[in-house]
């Protein structure tokens, strides 16, 4: 019964984890219908970036590398943006192969850069604790990555709610050509969504090294998981992700819980699929007259 | 009508030219001929040397063509060099089994010396049975099998796990043990081995549980863990699964190996680095050879292995695949031929002085006598061993000499 | 030559060049590698119908290729066993023959079940989510991750698929030894005949009412709706088979490589067939045919060269082709014909291929 309690502060964890990891990707797909395949791999270039880092920041890597993996995969995505998806827009799954190819290389890259084994990333000692709740230890780590997770919703929330720049964004999703009539730079605000979209990977890759193996698969081992999360929360909608993350976590921790963890990723997809028979542009949907 | 031509141009001159280039390694085809030519003896190598398994299996490649290099500048075997051909096994079992044939059919190879993961090796199983070659596996196993057409130079499970478990319960006084593995062939097995000796031995298994291969979430997993309390875990995780776990068990206050020993049988020196000593460090680990391993003969081959690879450890299946390399030149040499059904017989009895210690092959399943060493991590990623087996112990991969095991072999 | 005879004639070549050429001229391990690519061609085939011609980009091709592979190897297993259980359930700790297994041992069911249970997954699936109208990159990450909780499955279930080993060791295929020379040729040339005669079906239906049908689907769903049709349906149809032709390419895979696993039909195979079509010319059948056996084979010859290089020059080629030549090889052809033809000649250009065009989520 205790341990029932406890899977209540795991599928909130294992939920802000998938949220870090999707945050980017409700941008880049969700605003901009581009399924980037390579976002894993951001999420990657965040990881390297503090393995880096701790040459210089030792042991307070991670917390150094938070804005500047933001930068650098940032700016990948926006070199990726530049040289290759702008061609693409309105063409949304030759998006996906043409990022699964970038994905490729860049894995690849990582391999011949840092080497094919993982390497090792240490956690600052104020994160190795942890703290009881309902007699359940929740690692500071954890809770590090919902306090992450937390900060970057409302950031995005406020900046996309608040600010002049995320109202133009908004103003491109929801209709690109009126948006553009009315004075609008497009391909301005598609960069700048790019940007902030894999900038967020590298956040989330930051956070990982504190659960995670470092090494060049890492992308691989989230993309599916991330996507699916925006899948199920609908496109572009930053509350939909939230609520989606939170869920399929729960559903996750409970399922594994219950039964093992294989079971529980095969229960979380049948799930989805179900789900979506009811909400078939997921959980909230962007009202549009368009006609396909 | 905007019409721009530059583009198909450009992809049309592209195209056709990284289609060239990948078809162009072809041509080697032809030139070669059939199988040993004049003063060679072909050799297969067949790892993966992309995709998830490179990391492990480049590392035994390259003892493998080590030890090659160390035969030829001695001479070679039979007066001839030898000449590897290295394969990639590109971690697809079907790959493996195509290019296994490859090697037997077109390369003409004497032996093959190759692959990592049981699936690996069930999978070019059928191909050397029936094309009667020769195959030298070089990693720990699950057991259950001895095929004519293979030696097994790495340990089955009474010289991995059993020694493991006695140390667990014997030397440690552990009685409570939880199952920890991937989901596949050798954690499955392994555990119903573990589970057949708990109950004969008075250890009671607490849990077993199994996450896909890859699975990064252990929070679930370790909650289960807390709750059943129990003295050890028996860890068969494998690749970077284990970065998660340990990640994840330490930072929940389950680090502690005097309290809760993790024993893996999948952690050796190259992962240390990757999973963070600092979470693994004080854990034991159950293999047949460690870097630090005292013998002449295993100084000169970490000194040699590092000269070539700087910075590189050496770890058990790199030392298995070295000692497959050596134990077929040395049977070839005292069977005076390459022919399979002479080499096998010139096998059976072998003896060698190995960076392990005197390996000898049993002749009646085609295994090695290895001494079982149980280590525990150091602060600096190399371990450490703490206990052996007395002497070599002789393989049993059907764990016929155990009587608990009856049954499980059927 | 009219454009009807002019691929009356390629077709006529290249079939000369597989059942003839090919055989004469090839070692014998390396026809089997090549049957190999044909039976991923035959995938892709199906591949080139749903997606090239309807607009489906299903990333979970490798399932169905899968159940279609496992129906056989069941049967091959069961047969070899003679009785007893096959040999990995032994080790896996099955004591007696699942109930699932049991049809398998009759061998109409299991050649029935090759496309049978492909087919039907792909319908109550497209059924599901045709119907909701779900499409687009929703359908193709759902497909993706119908991969990825397929194979996770069929690891989890050892005793009654053989794990991440899959099942290999086969020793009587229909009476013969299926690691046999002679039997490795008969598998090929049954592979490429069933490739042709796949290929003849799929662009008759293309030519058909149906096929317009389903590329005005793919072009407009919605406006086809308006005109009374529904759509959901031809996509189901589509897609089931294209499931089925993925099934029997899966159960020509096991006599032709002798093994069938997991490995083979994740997230990462699916895609790569996919790519292969991209890179071949989606919108032609042939183009999804050449680019799975170019793609196959570069893929084994360059990573018997250059292991690490494959992935650079596999992803610079995905990123090349989808930038520079999104139609594939065959648009290329295409484009080249037609320039020389407008240069040679003052009659008024041929009809302009039409862009790329899919569907985009409202």
């Amino acid at each position: 019964m205790e341990s029932l309690l406890n899977q209540l502060p795991i599928g909130l964890s294992i939920g802000a984890v998938l949220l870090l990891i999707a945050l980017g990707l409700t941008f880049t797909f969700g605003q901009m219908g581009v399924i980037n395949m390579a976002h894993g791999e951001f999420i990657m270039a965040g990881a390297y970036t503090a393995y880096m880092l701790q040459d210089w920041a030792g042991s307070q890597a991670v917390i150094v590398a938070l804005p500047v993996a933001f930068a650098i995969a940032g700016a990948l995505g926006w070199v990726l943006e530049r040289l290759a998806i702008r061609h693409f827009y309105g063409r949304p799954l030759d998006t996906l192969l043409l990022t699964w190819g970038v994905s490729l290389v860049l894995q690849q890259a990582a391999r011949d850069i840092f080497g094919a084994p993982n390497v090792q990333v240490v956690a600052p000692s104020w994160l190795t604790g942890r703290i009881e709740v309902l007699g359940a230890g929740i690692p500071y780590a954890r809770l590090f990555i919902m306090a992450l997770a937390l900060a970057c919703v409302v950031g995005i929330w406020a900046y996309m709610e608040r600010s002049a720049q995320g109202r133009r964004m908004r103003a491109v999703m929801q209709n690109r050509e009126l948006a553009a009539c009315s004075g609008v730079a497009t391909a301005r605000t598609d960069q700048l969504t790019f940007f902030i979209g894999s900038g967020l990977a590298g956040v989330a890759g930051v956070a990982l090294t504190l659960i995670g193996p470092v090494g060049p698969s890492l992308g691989t081992y989230y993309i599916v998981d991330a996507f699916l999360v925006v899948v199920a929360g609908g496109l572009g909608q930053l509350r939909g992700a939230v609520i989606a993350a939170v869920a399929l976590g729960m559903l996750n921790s409970y399922a594994e819980f219950w039964t093992d963890a294989s079971l529980a990723k095969v229960i979380v997809f049948a799930v989805i699929i179900a789900f979506l028979q009811f909400r078939p542009q997921g959980m909230f949907v962007l009202r549009s007259r368009a006609l396909t | 009508m905007r019409k721009s031509f530059v583009r198909p141009l450009v992809a049309a001159a592209v195209l056709p030219a990284a289609l060239l280039t990948a078809c162009g390694g072809e041509s080697t085809e032809n030139s070669s001929g059939s199988g040993s030519s004049g003063n060679t003896i072909k050799v297969g190598i067949l790892h993966s040397l992309s995709g998830t398994m490179a990391i492990s299996e480049v590392t035994v490649k390259n003892s493998e063509t080590m030890a090659i290099e160390e035969i030829n500048a001695k001479g070679g075997v039979l007066g001839k060099k030898i000449e590897p051909v290295v394969e990639d096994g590109a971690s697809d079992w079907p790959t493996f089994a195509q290019k296994a044939q490859k090697l037997i059919k077109k390369d003409k190879v004497a032996t093959v010396f190759g692959g990592w993961t049981s699936a690996s090796r069930k999978a070019m199983l059928p191909v050397f049975e029936r094309n009667k070659a020769l195959l030298w596996y070089p990693v720990q196993y699950e057991g259950l099998e001895s095929s004519p057409y293979i030696f097994y130079t790495g340990a089955t499970t009474n010289q991995q796990i059993v020694p493991g478990l006695d140390y667990l319960n014997k030397e440690k006084g552990k009685k409570k043990v939880f199952l920890v593995g991937s989901d596949y062939v050798f954690p499955r097995t392994a555990n119903k081995i573990i589970k057949a000796y708990a109950k004969a031995n008075g250890m009671q298994v607490l849990g077993e549980e199994y996450t896909p291969l890859g699975h990064t979430e252990y929070s679930t997993l370790v909650n289960k863990i807390a709750e059943a309390k129990p003295d050890a875990v028996f860890n068969t995780l494998n690749g970077d699964s284990n970065v998660a776990f340990f990640k994840q068990l330490k930072s929940a206050g389950l680090g502690d190996a005097e309290k809760m020993p993790v024993m893996s049988v999948s952690i050796a020196e190259e992962e240390v680095k990757g999973i963070g000593i600092a979470n693994i460090v004080g854990q034991p680990v159950a293999w047949n050879y460690y870097q630090t391993t005292k013998g002449a003969v295993n100084e000169t081959f970490v000194k040699a292995f590092q000269a070539k690879h700087k910075g590189a450890v050496t770890s058990d299946p790199m030392e298995a695949g070295y000692n497959a390399v050596h134990l077929w030149a040395k049977a070839v040499e005292k069977a005076g031929s390459t022919d399979v059904a002479k080499v096998k017989a010139a096998a059976a009895g072998l003896s060698l002085d190995l960076p392990e210690g005197k390996v000898t092959v049993d002749g009646s399943n085609q295994h090695v006598y290895k001494t079982a060493r149980i280590g525990v991590i150091q602060p600096d990623g190399l371990i450490k061993e703490v206990w052996a087996s007395d002497e070599p112990i002789k393989p049993d991969p059907y764990l016929k000499t155990y009587p608990w095991a009856a049954g499980l072999s059927s | 030559m009219s454009e009807r005879l002019r691929g009356y004639a390629l077709f006529a070549s290249i079939s000369l060049l597989l059942l003839v050429v090919a055989p004469a001229v090839l070692p014998a391990f390396r026809l089997d590698e090549l049957a190999k690519y044909l039976c991923f061609a035959i995938a892709a085939l199906g591949i080139g119908l749903a997606w090239g011609q309807g607009g489906m980009l299903t990333l979970g091709q490798g399932v169905f290729f899968g159940l279609g592979g496992y129906a056989m190897a069941m049967y091959l297993k069961l047969h070899d066993a003679g009785g007893d259980l096959p040999d990995f359930m032994t080790w896996s700790g099955v004591e007696t023959l699942p109930a699932i297994w049991k049809p398998f041992s009759n061998v109409g069911f299991a050649l029935a079940a090759v496309i049978v249970v492909p087919v039907l997954v792909a319908v109550v699936l497209g059924a599901l989510v045709f119907r909701q109208r779900v499409r687009g990159a929703y359908f193709a990450i759902l497909t993706q991750a119908l991969a990825a909780a397929f194979v996770i499955l069929l690891v989890g279930q050892q005793g009654l698929t053989g794990g991440t080993n899959g099942m290999t060791n086969f020793y009587d295929f229909f009476g013969q030894d299926p690691e046999a020379e002679s039997t490795q040729r008969t598998m090929y040339f049954i592979t490429a005949g069933v490739l042709g005669v796949l290929y003849l079906g799929a662009r008759q239906l293309v030519k058909s009412r149906f096929g317009r049908l389903l590329v005005a689907v793919r072009d407009g769903e919605d406006r086809v709706r308006f005109l009374g049709y529904n759509p959901a349906t031809v996509k189901t149809i589509t897609f089931a088979i294209s499931a089925g032709m993925a099934g029997l390419a899966g159960a020509l895979f096991v006599p032709v490589v002798g093994i069938i696993s997991p490995s083979l039909l994740g997230v990462v195979p699916s895609l790569e067939l996919v790519v292969a079509v991209a890179v071949g010319g989606r919108y032609a059948l042939a183009g999804a045919i050449l680019g799975a056996v170019v793609m196959n084979y570069a893929k084994t010859s360059f990573s018997e060269q250059w292991a690490g290089g494959w992935l650079y020059l596999q992803g610079a080629l995905f990123i090349l082709v989808m930038t520079l030549a999104p139609r594939g090889a065959v648009g290329l052809y295409e484009q080249l014909r037609d320039t020389v033809a407008r240069r040679r000649s003052v009659d008024p250009p041929p009809v302009q291929t039409p862009p790329v065009k899919e569907e985009v989520p409202a």
